[in-house]
């Protein structure tokens, strides 16, 4: 029997995230080099759609355990059904895309197989028959080996740092249909509901990202309504309209919307969009970085994106240093105008 | 001998470390505004205010070495949050504290360490400052009470603090005319006096320096620190503490003229290599690392002895001379090193340079502390043992609960 | 109710890291620092005391530099602390981690719940807390930013808890194990009389042997480090008399990447 290469299918109610497909990507590599097939492993309820999808993307099995008791991820039934199956199937490597719940179910099924886990890595090799891994540690300052003893070893990869296989529709294979390990009863664990948060492009995924810093308030000219009068809020009024200008840019790009912990702090632009060693950790193919100028904190959230462009007025700022364009003025002429000339140049209204 | 700071005094550091972070965002606003920064009540929040006073009248058990720390720390943020502990802590509440009776210790010194009340020290004058023993603000007795006359000028905290040690003239006969003078605790609310705050200030502008006028204050007998006649020691002992904390403070800028120094000439690159690398600015940081550790040695040696027990007048002189110079130096040299972005408000230094500039004239000018030095030198000074000394610091006496 | 809240001693978050000639990790003069995200979980662990009674114990396994991190926690306003170390624990991996963790709550015992960072800013992998959860079969509930219950008596926990399409809502029963996220809240900062105590507490040290546990396998190792390749990229500052032409070259550069 040929070894497994098992690519776990992250989801949210049925539809998988993106970075669930690079995962199968990365097998289809371990499965040439190693030898072995690429198996798509999906827990949920009703996931047909999603398991013909991991055919189109390169999946030569689907394993799948559809229950009523797998419609939410929860830690529990998820890690028992998951750790069965691998005791049952003995699958060589078990790739997880580094989501949220990727990363959880990748650590508490490495607990329950008792293997080893490798979180968070952007790239990897075979040497020896072994796989190498390379993963970044001290918020990327550094960039380690990663290797693992023993069967299966658990991987998680980081979101964009492996290639999306391009789906072909007329592909399909064996599904194994698997049970649910635990029933209801047995799961101490319960959604009681979702607060989704306003919509937009996610951070981590996102290709391209237009950032804002404490500079996004540096525009005097702008006279705030009449009703606010608190220098404080004039501020804070003055860097929401700064961020105002940063959505339209990231609107046009089919960007997400960045910002700097200075940004954050100030209370310009709520947490979920901070950059940085205490923030979110991107990688984007773009990243726009207005006012920012680029604490070695921030430089640690997204300084492995491919094409940096930096906006400042301070010609000194460090994040010229990383920067492939700089423009040094002021973001409130620049950006706009950089609006307008990207809106005509892609076609758009 | 044992240069090292205990682990209680490094973790004092880390966290008003940390607090300074968080004002100097505060700071920036309020500096350029010219109004005094609303941040006095966080540092109640976190116990700063009760520095250097024993648990048991309201403090935090701290003794008088984290007091110079929390200086530094305060002004490698800004002179104005020093300032604070200077006038509250060092001429206010350590003063009740060295020469109040249980009584003026519980009404007035433990709301004073919890940060429930903000003290300040009135001895300034509109004619006097360095001749002190001149001053001619009066207190006439009346019964059970004195009735303050006179006006203070230049005292920090002036518009924003609830008590004030004040020296007042009670003898106008006396034959030295030092011996004439006695110090009051009084409750800047009361009827009779009016305060504001001066503007147009080179410096400290995001602090509270004012005036205080009294007209018939009526002060109560039992509010006197000390005895009749005693108030020119007690204010010369409430300036030890006041240069003390000066001192330390002044440190704390040279430190941070240093590192935002050192930080830039790293950065900024000149005839393709970056300044650090060219000798002149390498002489400029190096004579800010060579003042900041001699600084920081001259005042932690003043606390130190105010910890033995021992008098600290000649060592917290010498301290506060030194350290207002050098920072001043410190301040001026890295606006130098930032060059043109130096003189504008888009980095701190030139707020350093304008900060500095004021200690080198107040808790004793300059001139004084050179005179006094030479004097201490010459044979001419000696301190003469005093009728209560400043209670040493005992671990388990302070921080008993 | 008996709390635990596990913690880690990492260099500071502006430490400029790099490996050295000999490929070992320096940091310089930085400072070593409570791991800034155990900061929310140290808060979170208070804030629940303080609502419900009980004790909080700060654990943390590591050499002496650990009590850099332990003193911060106790000075905020943990009860105890234990230290664990062990010449065999010179080697480990999240899950050899997660087996002494777990094995410490066995020994305290007792416990109704566990609280950890998300991650340490050093490791990075965020794996513990949860690979904890699993070895003492007890709920998990990650990256907590509120919490909406906590009913010791009923034995019920209800939290929120941050994933990328939003916020869930998750009930359980207690004990369980939580990693707090950054919105939790503002850690608060240690105080004067924590730092008094914090700087004479004696701690205690823990060994495999008081634990009752063999030295865990190993099974992930970092044979090499590396400082990632320095970028060569040079800024091509983009020039023009108005922003629009600015805007006009700059669109053209980034066009020209082929990243859109």
């Amino acid at each position: 029997m040929s070894k497994q290469i098992w690519a776990y299918i992250d989801h949210f109610k049925g539809e998988p995230l993106m970075p669930s497909w690079e995962g199968i990507g990365a097998a289809q590599m371990l499965a040439e080099k190693l030898g072995g097939e690429v198996v798509a492993v999906i827990l949920g309820s009703g996931m047909d759609d999603a398991v013909q999808r991991a055919f189109h993307y390169g999946a030569a099995k689907v394993i799948v355990a559809d229950d009523a008791t797998l419609a939410d991820y929860r830690p529990e039934p998820y890690t028992e059904t998951l750790a069965k199956a691998a005791q049952e199937h003995n699958p060589a490597v078990i790739l997880f895309p580094t989501t949220t719940r990727g990363r959880e179910l990748a650590a508490m099924t490495g607990a329950a197989l008792d293997a080893g886990v490798i979180a968070d890595i952007i790239d990897m090799d075979v040497e020896d028959g072994k796989i190498v891994t390379t993963r970044p540690v001290y918020a990327g300052k550094l960039l380690a080996k990663a290797v693992a003893e023993g069967e299966p070893q658990i991987i998680t990869l980081r979101v964009r740092a492996f290639a999306k296989p391009e789906p072909d529709e007329s592909r399909s294979g064996e599904v194994i249909s698997v049970p649910a390990a635990l029933s209801e009863d047995a799961i101490a664990t319960k959604v009681v509901e979702y607060a989704t948060t306003e919509g937009g492009v996610s951070l981590t995924e996102a290709a391209i990202i237009v950032s804002g810093g404490r500079g996004v308030s540096n525009n005097p000219r702008l006279q705030p309504p009449p009703d606010i009068t608190d220098e404080n809020e004039i501020e804070v009024w003055r860097g929401k309209q700064g961020f105002k200008l940063i959505g339209e840019l990231a609107e046009t790009l089919g960007a997400a919307v960045g910002a700097s912990r200075a940004a954050v702090d100030a209370g310009y632009i709520p947490y979920e969009h901070q950059v940085g060693q205490t923030g979110k950790v991107v990688s984007p193919d773009l990243y726009i970085a207005c006012g920012i100028s680029g604490a070695i904190q921030h430089q640690a959230g997204m300084r492995n994106s491919k094409i940096i462009v930096a906006i400042n007025t301070d010609p000194e700022a460090p994040i010229f240093k990383l920067a492939r364009y700089g423009v040094v003025g002021d973001l409130w002429e620049i950006v706009p105008a950089l609006n307008e000339a990207f809106k005509k140049k892609l076609g758009k209204k | 001998m044992d240069f090292a700071l205990s682990k209680e005094h490094q973790m004092v550091v880390d966290m008003v470390r940390r607090f300074g972070a968080e004002a100097v965002p505060v700071i920036r606003e309020y500096d350029r505004k010219h109004e005094p920064a609303p941040l006095i009540p966080r540092m109640a929040e976190l116990g700063i205010l009760g520095v250097g006073i024993p648990v048991k009248y309201g403090g935090q058990g701290l003794d008088y070495i984290s007091l110079g720390l929390v200086c530094e720390e305060l002004e490698a943020a800004d002179s104005t949050l020093r300032v604070v502990m200077s006038v509250h802590m060092g001429l206010c509440a350590q003063t009740i504290f060295h020469w109040g009776t249980e009584e003026q210790k519980q009404k007035y010194l433990v709301p004073l360490a919890k940060g429930e009340k903000i003290g300040c020290g009135a001895f300034t004058e509109p004619g006097h400052g360095s001749d002190f023993a001149h001053i001619q603000m009066t207190g006439r007795r009346e019964g059970d009470y004195y009735i303050l006359n006179g006006e203070k000028m230049w005292i920090s905290l002036a518009s924003l603090a609830d008590y004030a040690i004040v020296t007042v003239r009670t003898n106008p006969e006396a034959e030295k005319p030092h011996r004439g003078l006695s110090t009051f605790i009084v409750d800047l609310h009361s009827p009779g006096i009016k305060r504001g705050d001066i503007k147009g200030k080179l410096g400290v502008r995001a602090g509270s320096t004012g005036w205080i006028a009294f007209q018939d204050v009526k002060v109560p007998v039992e509010n006197r620190l000390g005895e009749e006649g005693e108030g020119f020691k007690i204010t010369m002992s409430a300036f030890d503490r006041g240069r003390y904390t000066v001192a330390a403070g002044a440190t704390g800028l040279i430190r941070a003229s240093l590192e935002a120094s050192v930080r830039y000439a790293r950065e900024r690159e000149t005839f393709g290599v970056p300044i650090a690398q060219h000798q002149l600015i390498k002489q400029k940081i190096a004579h800010m690392a060579r003042d900041y550790e001699m600084a920081r040695a001259l005042y932690l040696q003043a606390g130190w002895q105010m910890n033995q027990g021992s008098r600290a007048t000649r060592m917290a002189s010498m301290a506060k001379w030194f350290a207002t110079e050098a920072s001043f130096r410190a301040a001026s040299e890295a606006v130098q090193i930032h060059g043109a972005y130096g003189y504008s408000d888009e980095y701190d230094v030139e707020r350093y340079l304008r900060n500095a500039r004021g200690a080198m004239i107040y808790e004793g000018s300059n001139e004084i502390h050179t005179l006094i030095q030479a004097d201490y030198a010459l044979g001419y000074r000696r301190d003469k043992p005093l009728r209560l000394e400043l209670p040493p610091y005992d671990p388990e006496e302070w921080q008993e609960e | 109710m008996k709390i635990v809240v596990f913690v880690k001693v990492t260099p500071d978050t502006a430490a400029t890291v790099k490996v050295d000639e000999s490929g070992k990790v320096t940091w310089g003069d930085a400072p070593l620092v409570l791991n800034p995200w155990d900061e929310y979980a140290v808060e979170a662990a208070l804030q629940t005391k303080e609502a419900h009674g009980g004790s909080v114990t700060v654990v943390s396994m590591g050499d002496e530099s650990a009590l850099e991190a332990i003193r911060r926690a106790l000075a905020m306003g943990c009860n105890d602390a234990i230290r664990i170390e062990d010449p065999a624990l010179a080697e480990d991996d999240s899950l050899s981690t997660a087996k002494v963790l777990a094995a410490a709550v066995n020994k305290i015992g007792d416990v109704d719940m566990v609280f950890f960072g998300r991650q340490a800013i050093d490791g990075d992998t965020g794996l513990t807390p949860p690979q904890t959860a699993r070895l003492l079969g007890w709920p998990y509930i990650g990256l907590v930013s509120a919490f909406r219950e906590i009913d010791p008596d009923g034995k019920k926990l209800t939290a929120e808890r941050t994933i990328e399409e939003g916020r869930q809502v998750l009930s359980t029963q207690l004990p369980a194990v939580v990693s707090v996220a950054k919105d939790f809240g503002e850690p608060r900062y240690p105080s004067f009389m924590g730092i008094r105590k914090a700087a004479r507490a004696k701690v205690p040290v823990w060994s495999l042997a008081d634990l009752g546990i063999e030295a865990p396998a190993v099974k992930v190792r970092l044979p090499e480090l590396m400082n990632p390749p320095k970028r060569e990229v040079q800024c091509e500052f983009i020039e023009g008399d108005t922003p629009e032409e600015i805007a006009e070259k700059l669109a053209d550069k980034i066009l020209a990447e082929k990243v859109l």
